[in-house]
């Protein structure tokens, strides 16, 4: 594998306001490896979301080092090696599906033919090719949701950042989305980064799952997931998915709030 | 709806018995049209004259409001620092009573058409501003992170985030300067020495009045239909362009 293609090594974040100073985040080390899925798990306010934008370079850690892909975090972001998918879509409702598609490539400056194709193919990935012409209003949250990700692989990026992308969705639409995405990510060879409140879906995507503490913002254990591949809907019913999400439930007890999987939809850590 | 207006009106002047003075007949402001003016013209030819005049008025300082109101919205929301500088004098500006600046831009800029069009886009330009430039910041947080993350210059953000998501403000302020800008250029037009207009014509309707009140109820009818139409075509407007939202306005 080589040296790993994420590196934070040391990191804090504190925020300053009015009010004071808030420390989000604590002696953050962490390496992923190319083509890992890494799943950051923990209860609301544990940092979880200010850690991926860190890494994403949309927010500046107050210390310590982030090396993307052997280069700062910056450099990386205006290279364009991120996809991004936020908990809701963001897609631009005066842009049809296709248009919201097709942003990446206009701001890169791609070429027309690659600008007019590469969305039909993303579109057909994630199974929305009928609605390319469609405003996003007229599609549901889970649809919106897969448009959002088939912008991300627009540029075909190394790192996919996804901050809770499904928290927002019912059950069943999530699980099935979880088994689209990791076709997608097969297909892509994307390192992805997914920030989740969701055990069962840390455990049935991830290849590790990193757990993590609120107050100050810390990791307090990685769980690698030694689940076969390809992920299937039997996989939910194998005894070591069960044992691994009692792992990581129990790592996150602290928190009963999340144990007992009432956790508010609308917040993010 | 215009039956039942015209309804109450009928019966409002049977049931108090109001003189012609105080409330003509409908069908008196009606046949105020078809009489003949001064020069041997039909009252409705020298009404779409003069109406014509000032609707070119209004559209001219509609324009140039709407661009000045752009433009600062424009600015605003660029720099803190200069919308805290000058944000006081444009609200100044709006509480200073039309009636009393526009005889001096009259006396400034002469009585020709331009003067009537910059007193419209005086009062055009205020909405733009304020909506657009509460628009232009108001642009979702994450679509904003978003494009930094996709290493958006700040050309690609304006163009392709901030401006379009602001289009919904703009089109709200644009509906309401539409009507204030064909209540500035008539007000433009008051002022001794302006020779065409609905401004013209209803201050020489209102010196008559008591002669022929028909007459200045059908110039203040004109007026309210220039002002319809102006709303509604920018409705349209604002129907084509901002298809794509679900709030544009049904009619």
């Amino acid at each position: 594998m080589g040296s790993p293609i994420i590196e934070l090594a040391g990191v804090d974040k504190t925020f300053e306001s009015r009010a004071g100073a808030t420390e989000a985040l604590r002696a953050i080390s962490l390496a992923v490896d190319a083509g890992e899925f890494v799943a950051v798990i923990g209860p609301s306010g544990c940092g979880k979301s200010s850690l991926l934008r860190i890494v994403g370079d949309l927010v500046e850690p107050s210390a310590g080092a982030v090396r993307v892909k052997g280069k700062s975090a910056r450099q990386a972001r205006l290279d364009r090696d991120y996809g991004i998918v936020f908990q809701t879509p963001v897609l631009y409702e005066w842009r049809t599906v296709r248009e919201n598609v097709q942003l990446p490539l206009e701001l890169a400056g791609r070429p027309r033919v690659e600008r007019e194709q590469r969305p039909r193919t993303l579109l057909r990935l994630v199974g929305l090719e009928e609605f390319a012409g469609h405003y996003p209003w007229q599609l549901s949250g889970g649809m919106q949701q897969r448009v959002s990700i088939a912008r991300a692989l627009a540029l075909n990026p190394s790192i996919l950042l996804m901050d809770e992308p499904f928290g927002a969705l019912d059950e069943m639409t999530r699980e099935r989305l979880n088994q689209e995405l990791l076709q997608v990510c097969t297909e892509t060879a994307a390192t992805v980064l997914f920030v989740t409140h969701s055990i069962a879906e840390a455990v049935f995507l991830s290849t590790r799952i990193v757990v993590m503490s609120p107050r100050p913002g810390h990791i307090d254990r990685v769980v690698a997931v030694d689940l076969p591949h390809p992920r299937v809907d039997k996989t939910r019913a194998l005894p070591r998915f069960f044992e691994l999400v009692t792992t990581v439930r129990q790592s996150l007890r602290e928190d009963p709030g999340l144990a007992s999987g009432h956790v508010r939809p609308g917040e993010s850590g | 709806m215009l039956v039942a207006i015209a309804a109450v009106w009928e019966a409002a002047k049977t049931l108090f018995a109001l003189p012609s003075y105080q409330l003509p007949h409908l069908h008196e402001i009606a046949a105020d049209f078809l009489r003949e003016g001064a020069g041997g013209e039909l009252w409705l030819w020298i009404m779409t004259q003069n109406a014509g005049y000032t609707a070119l008025e209004s559209l001219i300082g509609f324009a140039l409001g709407g661009v000045t109101g752009l433009v600062l919205a424009i600015a605003f929301a660029h720099s803190r620092w200069l919308e805290r500088g000058l944000l006081p004098y444009v609200v100044a500006s709006q509480t200073v009573p039309i009636l009393a600046i526009a005889p001096m831009v009259v006396v400034w800029l002469g009585t020709s058409w331009f003067s009537k069009a910059v007193i419209a886009a005086y009062l055009t330009f205020f909405p733009v501003t304020v909506n657009m430039s509460r628009g232009l910041r108001a642009v979702d947080p994450d679509a904003l992170a978003l494009m930094r993350a996709l290493a958006a210059s700040p050309r690609q953000i304006f163009f392709k985030l901030r401006f379009p998501s602001a289009l919904p403000y703009l089109f709200t302020a644009l509906r309401i300067s539409a009507t204030a800008s064909v209540i500035g250029a008539i007000v433009g037009e008051l002022p001794v020495g302006s020779r065409f207009g609905m401004g013209v014509v209803i201050i020489n309707a209102a010196q008559y009045y008591n002669w022929r009140p028909a007459n200045l109820w059908a110039a203040i009818l004109v007026s309210a239909v220039i002002g319809i139409g102006f709303y509604h075509a920018v409705a349209a407007v604002e129907r084509r362009v901002v298809s794509w939202s679900r709030t544009a306005p049904a009619v």
